[in-house]
C-alpha cells in the first residue's frame, strides 16, 4: 500500500493538489475522492469500481484520511475533500500503537477543551488511568509539552497535525460498534470488555445464580488455611523440587534409577511410595501396585467384591462408549443381581435408584452404588489395612534407596544431552544405561 | 426502563450479601495461619535440558504421566512428541493449520490433542498400527479459536475456546456431550481437579469458574483479578483454585471458604503472567511472565523464592511433571528448557 500512496503524492505523476478552504485558513495539499479514484483508474488501468475499492482501503487503513467527516470511512467519490496521512502516523510504522501513546492523545485533548472526550473516550481514558496508574504523571506532563509545543506553530500548521493525530486515533483504538481493521492474528489487543446486552434476561440469571450462591455453606479461612499447610507438610518429602529424591535426581545425574524403583510393577517399593498409602484413600487406589496390596488384603476379609465393583464401576465411567451396556449388564450379572457370585452390600435405597437408572444404561448410572461402596471402604477397610500386619510388614521391607555418589566431574554441570555417566562413581547400573550408549541426536 | 433498575439493584445487594457472608468466614490472616510454617530459603533451579527443534514461538506444552515424555505445540505447524530425558524427538506431528495455540497429552499416553484458531480440537493417535501418526478425529463446533484443551480419559477431552464457552466432546463420536456458558469474555484456560468430577476455567472477562463436568452448570465463580486470566491450575489437594492474570498477579481462590485467600504480587512485577504450575507438594507455585522470567512463589507464605532466568523471549507455557520432577518451561523463543 505504501508504494501506491507514494506514487501518488509524486508532484509530477501524482494526483493534482488543490488547496482546501477552511473559513479564512487556507490548507494546502488536499484532494477529493474523484480525484483518487481517476487517478488510480488511470495509472493501474483497472476499473472504477476495483479503484474505489482500492481508494476505499487506503482510507481504511490509514494512509488517507477525511477533513469533512473524519469518522466515516468511506471512500466517496464526489467533491468531499482528502488528505495523505504523514508517514510518522503509517500503520504500518506504527503498529501496534501503544497504551501509552493513546493516555497522552486522550490527556491532550482532555485538557484542551474540558468534555471534548466522546462517551467511549472517557470510558478508556479512566481504564487506562487505572491501569498505568504509575506512570500517569508522565503522561500529562507529556501533554501539557506537546500542547505548549504545539501553540508554538503556525495554525495552519496545527490543524493539519490535530486532523492527523485524530485519523491515526480513528483507525488504531476505533469507536465501540466499528470494526476494527487491526484486528487480526493472536497479537490482536483485547476487548475492552464490551458489556453483554444487558437485557433483564441477564440480570434475571445473574440473580438467580447469586441467590443459589448465597445459600451455600463456606468454610472458615483458618481452616482452609491450615488444610494447606498440613497437605504441603505432608508431601514435602515426595517432593523433589523441595527435598531433592534419593537415589539421586535422575535430570542431574542421568541415572533413571529412581524411576526403575518406583515403576509400577517392582518387587520390593519404596518407602516414600508405601507411606503415601496412608494419607488419603485416594492415594492409596491412584497407585496400581497399591490397589493390589489392598485387594490381598481384602481377599483374606472375604470383601474383596467391593474393590472389584468399585474397579469394574471405573471402568465403565472412563471406558469406551460403546461398550458401555454390554459392561453394565456384567456387573449387574456379577455384582447386583440376588444371589450374584460377588454380591456388594449396597442399602435398598441406592439399590433401587440404579436398577431404575438401568433400564436405560448410561456411562454414569452406577455413579451412587459406586460412592457406597467406596465410603465403605474408606471408613471400614482402609483404616483397618493400615493398622494390618500385611501394611505393616510391607512398610519395614520397602526400600530406602542410598544415595549415590554423584560424579565430580568437572564439566558434568555443563552437559546439556545425556550420556553414560562415568561408570565407575554412579551406583545401581541398570539396563537403562547400556541402552543409551548411542542415544542422542545433535542437539 | 424501571424495570431493568429494579433488576441491576437486586443482583447488585445480592452481590453485596455474597460479599458479606465470605467476609464472615475471614477468621484469620495468611500471616497468622503460616506464622509457624518453615520458610523455604532461596530456591535455585538450573536448566537440565534444552530441547530444541523448533523453528517458531513455542505456544503450549503438557507433560505425560510418566514424566519422561512431553508434548509441545508451536506455530511453525508441527506438534513434537519429546523424550525429554534423552532430547530426542519421539515424534514430529505435522499440522494442518499452523496457528495452534494448545496441545495435550492423554493420561494413557495413546492420544494427544491440539487446536488453535482453525476453532477445532484435532486428535492425534500415537499407537496406531502401523506406526503412523494419524488424524483419528477433529471437533468442531466453537465458533472462537480453542485456548485449551484437556483429556479426562482416551474418551472425553474438555476444550475452552474464545467463543466463552467450554465444550465436554466423546471423542469416539466426535460429538459434543455437555456445553458449559457463562462467561462473558474469552475462555483462555482450563484446568481438571485430580478427582475428574470438576474442572475450572479462567476468562478475559477476569473470573475463573468451577463447573461441574457431569451436571453441566457452574458451581461457584470467583472474581478477584483486574484484568484477563490467563492461567489456571489446581493446588494439588484439590481443594483450591490458582489462577495468573494480566494484571501481574496470581491468586489462590478456596473452593470452600469461597474465596480469595492468597494474592501471590509484588511491586517489582510489572507484567502479565501467561502460565502457572503448582509443585508437587503445592508448597511451591511456579509461574510465566512477559518479562521473560519464570517466578518461584512460596505458596504458603506468599513470598518470592527464585527466578528462572534462561529465555530470550515471553515464556508462553509451564508444567511440573506428575511426580513433581522436573519443570518444563516453553518459550516464544522455539526452546523448551527442562529446570529442576
Amino acid at each position: 500500500m505504501q508504494k501506491v500512496v507514494v506514487a501518488m503524492q509524486d508532484p509530477d505523476i501524482g494526483i493534482k493538489m488543490r488547496n482546501q478552504r477552511l473559513l479564512i485558513t487556507v490548507i494546502p495539499h488536499a484532494m477529493t475522492g474523484q480525484d483518487i479514484i481517476t487517478w488510480l483508474t488511470q495509472k493501474y488501468n483497472i476499473s472504477e469500481e476495483e479503484a474505489l475499492h482500492l481508494g476505499g482501503m487506503l482510507l481504511r487503513y490509514g494512509y488517507v484520511y477525511p477533513l469533512k467527516e473524519p469518522r466515516c470511512l468511506i471512500l466517496q467519490p464526489d467533491e468531499s475533500p482528502y488528505r495523505f496521512q504523514t508517514p510518522y502516523f503509517w500503520t504500518s510504522t506504527r503498529w501496534p500503537a501503544s497504551e501509552l501513546d493513546y493516555a497522552i492523545y486522550l490527556a491532550k485533548k482532555n485538557i484542551r477543551k474540558q468534555g471534548e472526550l466522546m462517551e467511549y473516550e472517557r470510558e478508556r481514558y479512566s481504564l487506562l488511568h487505572k491501569r498505568i496508574n504509575h506512570t500517569w504523571d508522565f503522561v500529562v506532563m507529556q501533554a501539557r509539552e506537546q500542547l505548549r509545543a504545539s501553540k508554538q506553530r503556525r495554525k495552519a500548521d496545527r490543524i493539519v497535525l490535530a486532523c492527523q493525530e485524530q485519523a491515526y486515533w480513528l483507525i488504531n483504538r476505533p469507536p465501540p460498534g466499528v470494526q476494527s481493521v487491526l484486528d487480526m492474528g493472536l497479537e490482536r489487543p483485547s476487548s475492552h470488555s464490551v458489556q453483554a446486552a444487558l437485557s433483564s434476561d441477564f440480570y434475571k440469571r445473574e440473580i438467580e445464580a447469586s441467590r443459589q450462591a448465597l445459600g451455600r455453606n463456606r468454610v472458615k479461612s483458618s481452616v482452609c488455611l491450615e488444610g494447606f499447610l498440613k497437605y504441603s507438610e505432608q508431601y514435602q518429602n515426595h517432593d523433589p523440587i523441595m527435598q531433592g529424591c534419593l537415589p539421586s535426581n535422575p535430570w542431574i545425574s542421568d541415572d533413571t534409577a529412581y524411576w526403575t524403583m518406583n515403576s509400577e510393577v517392582v518387587p520390593v517399593p519404596t518407602r516414600l511410595r508405601v507411606e503415601s498409602w496412608s494419607f488419603s484413600f485416594v492415594k492409596l487406589l491412584s497407585d496400581p501396585m497399591g490397589r493390589r496390596e489392598f485387594m490381598t488384603y481384602l481377599e483374606k476379609e472375604f470383601s474383596a467384591e467391593n474393590l472389584c465393583f468399585w474397579q469394574a464401576c471405573e471402568d465403565i465411567r472412563h471406558g469406551e462408549s460403546s461398550r458401555i451396556v454390554e459392561k453394565v449388564e456384567d456387573v449387574y450379572e456379577n455384582f447386583l443381581a440376588p444371589g450374584a457370585a460377588r454380591w456388594v452390600n449396597i442399602d435398598s435405597k441406592t439399590m433401587a435408584k440404579t436398577l431404575e437408572g438401568m433400564k436405560c444404561p448410561h456411562r454414569f448410572v452406577l455413579d451412587d452404588a459406586q460412592m457406597h461402596i467406596y465410603f465403605l471402604m474408606k471408613k471400614d477397610s482402609y483404616p483397618r489395612y493400615l493398622k494390618s500386619d500385611l501394611y505393616k510388614s510391607l512398610l519395614s521391607k520397602a526400600v530406602l534407596p542410598q544415595e549415590s555418589k554423584k560424579s565430580v566431574f568437572p564439566f558434568m554441570r555443563r552437559q546439556r544431552h545425556s550420556s553414560p555417566s562415568p561408570a565407575q562413581a554412579v551406583a545401581p547400573a541398570t539396563d537403562d544405561d547400556d541402552g543409551r550408549a548411542g542415544s542422542n541426536a545433535a542437539v | 426502563m424501571g424495570e431493568m433498575e429494579q433488576l441491576r439493584k437486586e443482583a447488585e445487594s445480592l452481590k453485596d450479601q455474597i460479599n458479606a457472608a465470605r467476609k464472615a468466614v475471614q477468621d484469620t490472616t495468611l500471616q497468622e495461619a503460616a506464622a509457624g510454617v518453615a520458610v523455604v530459603g532461596r530456591v535455585q533451579m538450573k536448566t537440565r535440558k534444552t530441547l530444541r527443534g523448533h523453528l517458531a514461538k513455542i505456544y503450549a506444552m503438557h507433560w505425560a504421566t510418566d514424566s519422561k515424555l512431553c508434548v509441545s505445540a508451536s506455530q511453525d505447524g508441527k506438534l513434537i512428541v519429546w523424550d525429554s530425558v534423552t532430547t530426542n524427538k519421539v515424534n514430529a506431528i505435522p499440522l494442518k493449520s499452523s496457528w495452534v495455540m494448545t496441545c495435550a497429552y492423554a493420561p494413557s499416553g495413546n492420544l494427544v490433542a491440539c487446536g488453535g484458531l482453525d476453532n477445532m480440537c484435532s486428535i492425534y493417535n500415537l499407537k496406531g498400527k502401523d506406526g503412523n501418526v494419524k488424524v483419528m478425529r477433529e471437533l468442531a463446533a466453537h465458533t472462537g479459536y480453542l485456548s485449551c484443551c484437556r483429556f479426562i480419559s482416551d474418551t472425553e477431552i474438555i476444550t475452552s475456546s474464545g467463543d466463552c464457552t467450554c465444550i465436554l466432546w466423546d471423542i469416539e463420536t466426535g460429538t459434543q456431550k455437555t456445553v458449559y456458558a457463562g462467561h462473558q469474555g474469552d475462555c483462555m484456560s482450563l484446568a481438571v481437579s485430580p478427582d475428574f468430577n470438576f474442572f475450572i476455567s479462567g476468562a478475559c472477562d477476569f473470573t475463573s469458574k468451577l463447573w461441574d463436568i457431569r451436571e453441566g452448570t457452574c458451581r461457584q465463580t470467583f472474581p478477584g483479578h483486574e484484568s484477563d486470566v490467563n492461567a489456571i491450575g489446581f493446588f494439588p489437594n484439590g481443594n483450591a483454585v490458582i489462577t495468573g492474570s494480566d494484571d501481574t498477579t496470581c491468586k489462590l481462590f478456596d473452593l470452600r471458604a469461597d474465596q480469595e485467600l492468597i494474592t501471590y504480587q509484588d511491586s517489582s512485577v510489572m507484567c502479565g503472567v501467561t502460565s502457572l504450575a503448582p509443585s508437587l507438594s503445592g508448597r511451591l507455585i511456579l509461574a510465566g511472565y512477559d518479562d521473560f522470567n519464570v517466578n518461584i512463589w512460596d505458596a504458603l507464605k506468599a513470598e518470592r523464592v527464585g527466578v528462572l532466568a534462561g529465555h530470550d523471549n515471553r515464556v508462553s507455557c509451564i508444567g511440573v511433571s506428575a511426580d513433581g520432577m522436573a519443570c518444563c518451561t516453553g518459550s516464544w523463543d522455539s526452546f523448551l528448557k527442562i529446570w529442576n
